[in-house]
């Protein structure tokens, strides 16, 4: 156990984690130049387009340091996105050290901050790493001050490297085997395994990510989820190197896999403790919670043909996302289709992405909603993440929404416009530090329905790119509720319904129906857009008719030319959404959540 | 809408022209010392598809301008065609004319030669808007072209006009199109400027950010011009075209749009037979090249399927007065438009876009203007 390493790299988006665990791998001599495919760890396309690593990755490194003697560093890759905070700790719950990897010239960032206090929670050796310090625009010495008075830590121990053109990776690889503590843990007690991450694999079913605490586990064991007391035969373990390698067993302070006959990734939860059935642990290890998703939508097919397709694709997309729930649902305009909870807006994305991507799919996704709590009349609580099942006023005596707390880390001369921001979705009690001379660090409790609505794009604007933002979910909160209705051409279209704050209804409206007007292309007639709450009118926009569009000349026997303009604006349409004689865009619905100061 | 048991129809592409017009993005070279190599060319290309296609009723020499030819050339090309195909006695022999080159004795030497429809390419009347937009002729040349045309005894004269030119208003297009009902002829083509991106024009317009008329503003010149063409005696036949009566529509061009049989001749030129499609590279070098060698001049081919004889059939059909015929439209592509399409058929027949009466669907004026949008529908 004393040769063994267990550690993350975390970092704020795009402070070159990934970069760096390429370095790594590559310079442990896992895989050579030839077979290294950029981004390792990163395996999904979208991953690698977003530059944003959605699943986290565990991978075993064989390292022989300068004294001499081989370590086995096992990498614990992580989630970079607020939508992901949980599988981060996870994570990190995983491991003894993290490497702290900060961009030398964007310096500390927001998730810098929040990644630093899930590695302090969970006492782990922290090595400061700068990264780009090839970078003209590179200040060391700005970071280095930032390690000390923002981050608290010792500027002496940091270390630099340039990820890119490979500067420094050694001393790295050397402070891992140095300064992170080896894992402790009796091999000969039971079993105590935690879960940090699960992915489907299409001939072994679902493989488990773990971290043996305790006790040791190898094929042919009984195990049993401690949250859930669910049991299964162990059909195989092993560790990563770039693929899977089989071993007899893993002890206690390792890191690889389970493969265990489990169907779907679902049914394994992130966080919890497998154990032995006939020789359990006394108690599971800590931190473990089930992951809510916060923001709903439900999706439908364009052609309500594709309907058993999509109720396929999302069977198998559930498969290796244990995030993402679903259940049936239909809309009156828009059809049979399913409602869909994510753990944030980010993760929509990806799961719409994906979908269309993976699948083949054209989808729509209605517009997005928090989960809000009505008190209803006679008591019952009901908790209401579709606008189209809103109770209606006359029912409701308490309506609540969720809130969160935003911590948002900026230079301060965004400072007024950022509060301003705040104010304006509804912040409340804020509170600001200024944890070194030019920099604040603001908190504020808001709605969660206002974070989603746009704040993320407009915070980002506001703060030319400088500002950065993390929020946790924090309690329910009485407020005034009302259902924002969206007609087209009189038609009521419930995909288009938002629950919204009173105060921000005819605000709301408006603007929705100014983004629709965006959205919508020109048809035949003019359609008006209309927004109501409870059958009153409070906003409108109208679409002119289109004019004229046929071109003067289809001549010369040219006819393909113009038959091929024509096949591409079709299949356009057929990202559409029909709505009475209305065709919708899919990107609508989306819409309706922004805002146009969006620059 | 045809059965396709039509007199198939013959195009020759003349790629040449004295100076390229800022706004045209047809295929055609200005360098004049390649027309003798080209129509041996043609002759050549000729000899390829003898006894390919049944008696062609319309024989169409366009370009380029073809104009840049002597008549004695045109008589040679005629002839030529005439030995590898039969051309029906009544077929209709069409010439499109820059009004600055052919005199009067000229047009009657084609006349004799056969030619019994000349179109002319006026496009203005305004010698600035001919200016603007790079034609080598002015008003008077247009003028005396469309007489001397008439002095050859051509009765049946077509001319060419553009309308929408940026920052023109509709009382300066009249005063072309007024001049133009005056003088009565036959035939006339009113196409709205398009500013395409990759045109010398369209570039320059960019460049100074001038754009083309506003959507309502092009609608109020296409149905105004619609409107007062009609009143004028004149059928609006298609999209662009009008004719003084059905007999006068240009018999050729609507070979295209109903899935007639044509064969397109020289470079850059389509043919059509039966759901193949094919046309020739767009260069005359290469055309020239393979020829000689005994190659085909073909650049590529498609064979359309049904979904797109079908598509192709509803947004040329819709751009026609003439309409769909249901019913022939159910026998040629299997597609029984009133079933499937019903509901939207009657959308646009109540928003006055299309009217449906005696088994056709016919476009009314306003549904003209937008029917490239209505078969995306």
């Amino acid at each position: 156990m004393q040769d063994i390493r267990n550690f993350s790299i975390i970092a704020h988006i795009d402070h070159g984690k990934s970069t760096l665990a390429d370095r790594l791998i590559m310079r442990t001599g896992v895989c050579d130049t030839r077979t290294f495919k950029d981004q390792m760890l990163d395996n999904m396309d979208i991953e690698r387009e977003r530059g944003i690593t959605i699943k986290s990755q565990a991978i075993t490194l064989p390292y022989t340091a300068r004294d001499g003697k081989t370590y086995t560093l096992n990498l614990i890759d992580t989630p970079g996105h607020v939508d992901f905070t949980y599988e981060v700790s996870r994570s990190l719950a995983s491991c003894e050290g993290v490497l702290l990897l900060i961009d030398a010239a964007q310096g500390v960032q927001a998730q810098t901050l929040a990644n630093l206090y899930l590695a302090m929670e969970h006492d782990l050796e922290i090595i400061p790493v700068i990264n780009k310090i090839d970078l003209p625009s590179a200040d060391v010495d700005r970071v280095l001050e930032q390690i000390d008075s923002e981050l608290g830590l010792d500027p002496a121990s940091h270390l630099k490297c340039s990820a890119k053109d490979g500067t420094g990776i050694d001393e790295i690889l050397e402070a891992i085997v140095e300064r992170i503590p080896p894992p402790v843990g009796e091999a000969d007690e039971p079993l105590a395994a935690l879960i940090f991450d699960a992915f489907y694999d299409a001939y072994r079913g679902t493989v488990i990510n773990c971290r043996i605490f305790h006790g040791e586990v190898k094929a042919g064991d009984t195990i049993r989820f401690m949250s859930n007391n669910s049991i299964y035969r162990v059909e195989e373990v092993g560790r990563f190197l770039l693929s899977r390698q089989k071993r007899d067993k893993l002890s206690a302070g390792e890191v690889g896999y389970i493969i265990a006959g489990v169907k779907t990734v679902s049914s394994v939860s992130i966080g919890d403790t497998i154990t032995l059935d006939e020789r359990p642990c006394e108690r599971p290890l800590p931190g473990f919670r089930k992951v809510k998703p916060v923001v709903f939508a439900s999706i439908y097919p364009i052609s309500s043909d594709d309907y058993e397709d999509l109720s396929d694709a999302l069977d198998k997309y559930k498969l290796n996302d244990a995030a993402f729930i679903y259940e049936k649902d239909s809309s009156i305009a828009l059809g049979q289709g399913f409602r869909c909870g994510f753990l944030g807006l980010l993760h929509l994305d990806i799961v719409q992405e994906r979908l269309e991507r993976e699948f083949g799919l054209n989808i729509i996704l209605s517009v997005p909603s928090v989960r809000y709590r009505f008190t209803l009349k006679d008591g019952t609580v009901l908790y209401v993440d579709n606008p189209a099942h809103y109770p209606g006023p006359m029912a409701v005596v308490k309506s609540e929404e969720p809130y969160i707390r935003a911590s948002m880390m900026l230079p301060d001369r965004y400072l007024g416009a950022v509060m301003t921001l705040c104010i304006e979705k509804r912040g409340v009690n804020s509170n600001l530090r200024y944890p070194s001379p030019g920099r604040a660090e603001l908190s504020y409790e808001m709605p969660l329905a206002e974070v989603i609505f746009d704040f993320y794009d407009r915070f980002k604007s506001v703060t030319q790119g400088y500002g950065s933002f993390d929020y946790d979910l924090i309690d329910y909160r009485p407020s005034n509720l009302v259902l924002l209705d969206i007609l087209v051409n009189g038609e009521k279209v419930d995909a288009l319904s938002q629950i919204v704050h009173r105060d921000r209804a005819r605000a709301r409206g408006v603007q929705a129906c100014e983004r629709l007007k965006e959205e919508i292309p020109r048809q035949m007639y003019k359609i008006a857009i209309q927004g109501a709450i409870g059958g009153e009118i409070i906003s409108r926009s109208t679409i002119s008719a289109f004019r004229k569009d046929v071109t003067a000349k289809c001549y010369g026997g040219d006819i393909t030319r113009k038959r091929k303009l024509l096949e591409k604006q079709k299949e356009g349409k057929k990202r559409m959404k029909m709505v009475g004689s209305v065709s919708i865009p899919q990107s609508a619905f989306l819409a309706v959540l922004r805002s146009d100061t969006d620059s | 809408m045809t059965d396709g048991t039509e007199n198939p129809g013959l195009y020759i592409h003349f790629p040449f022209c004295r100076k390229r017009c800022g706004y045209c993005d047809f295929y055609s070279i200005t360098k004049t010392s390649l027309i003798p190599g080209f129509l041996d060319a043609l002759a050549a290309e000729t000899e390829l598809y003898r006894g390919e296609f049944p008696g062609f009723d319309t024989v169409y020499l366009g370009g380029g301008t073809p104009s840049l030819l002597t008549p004695g050339q045109i008589e040679i090309l005629l002839d030529a065609i005439r030995t590898s195909f039969p051309i029906l006695l009544r077929a209709e022999i069409t010439i499109e004319v820059n009004p600055a080159d052919l005199s009067r004795d000229d047009m009657t030497r084609l006349r004799l030669a056969g030619v019994n429809r000349i179109n002319i390419g006026v496009q203005s009347f305004d010698d600035r808007e001919l200016k603007f937009l790079g034609r080598r002729h002015d008003r008077k040349q247009a003028l005396s072209a469309l007489e001397a045309a008439a002095a050859a005894g051509f009765d049946n004269i077509g001319l060419d006009l553009i309308y929408g030119l940026p920052g023109r208003t509709f009382d300066e297009w009249m005063s072309s199109l007024g001049l133009a009902i005056d003088l009565h002829p036959a035939h006339m083509s009113c196409y709205e400027l398009e500013l395409k991106p990759h045109t010398p024009l369209g570039r320059m317009c960019e460049q100074r950010g001038i754009g083309s008329h506003p959507e309502d503003l092009a609608r109020e010149f296409f149905v105004r011009t619609s409107e007062i063409m009609e009143d004028s005696g004149y059928i609006h036949y298609e999209v662009s075209n009008f004719a003084a009566g059905m007999d006068r529509a240009s018999r050729h061009n609507r070979k295209y749009w109903d899935h007639t049989p044509y064969l397109g001749l020289g470079p850059a030129a389509h043919s059509f037979r039966e759901n193949k499609r094919w046309w020739n590279h767009e260069s005359v070098h290469q055309y020239v090249r393979d020829l000689k060698r005994g190659k085909s001049p073909v650049s590529d081919s498609e064979a359309l399927v049904a979904e797109q004889l079908a598509l192709e059939a509803l947004f040329l059909g819709l751009r026609t007065r003439q309409g769909i015929d249901l019913e022939r439209f159910r026998l040629r592509y299997g597609i029984d438009l009133i079933k499937e399409k019903g509901r939207l058929l009657q959308e646009w027949s109540e928003s006055g876009l299309i009217d449906i009466a005696e088994g056709n669907v016919r476009p009314t004026r306003s549904g003209m203007a937008v029917a490239d949008a209505l078969v995306v529908l």
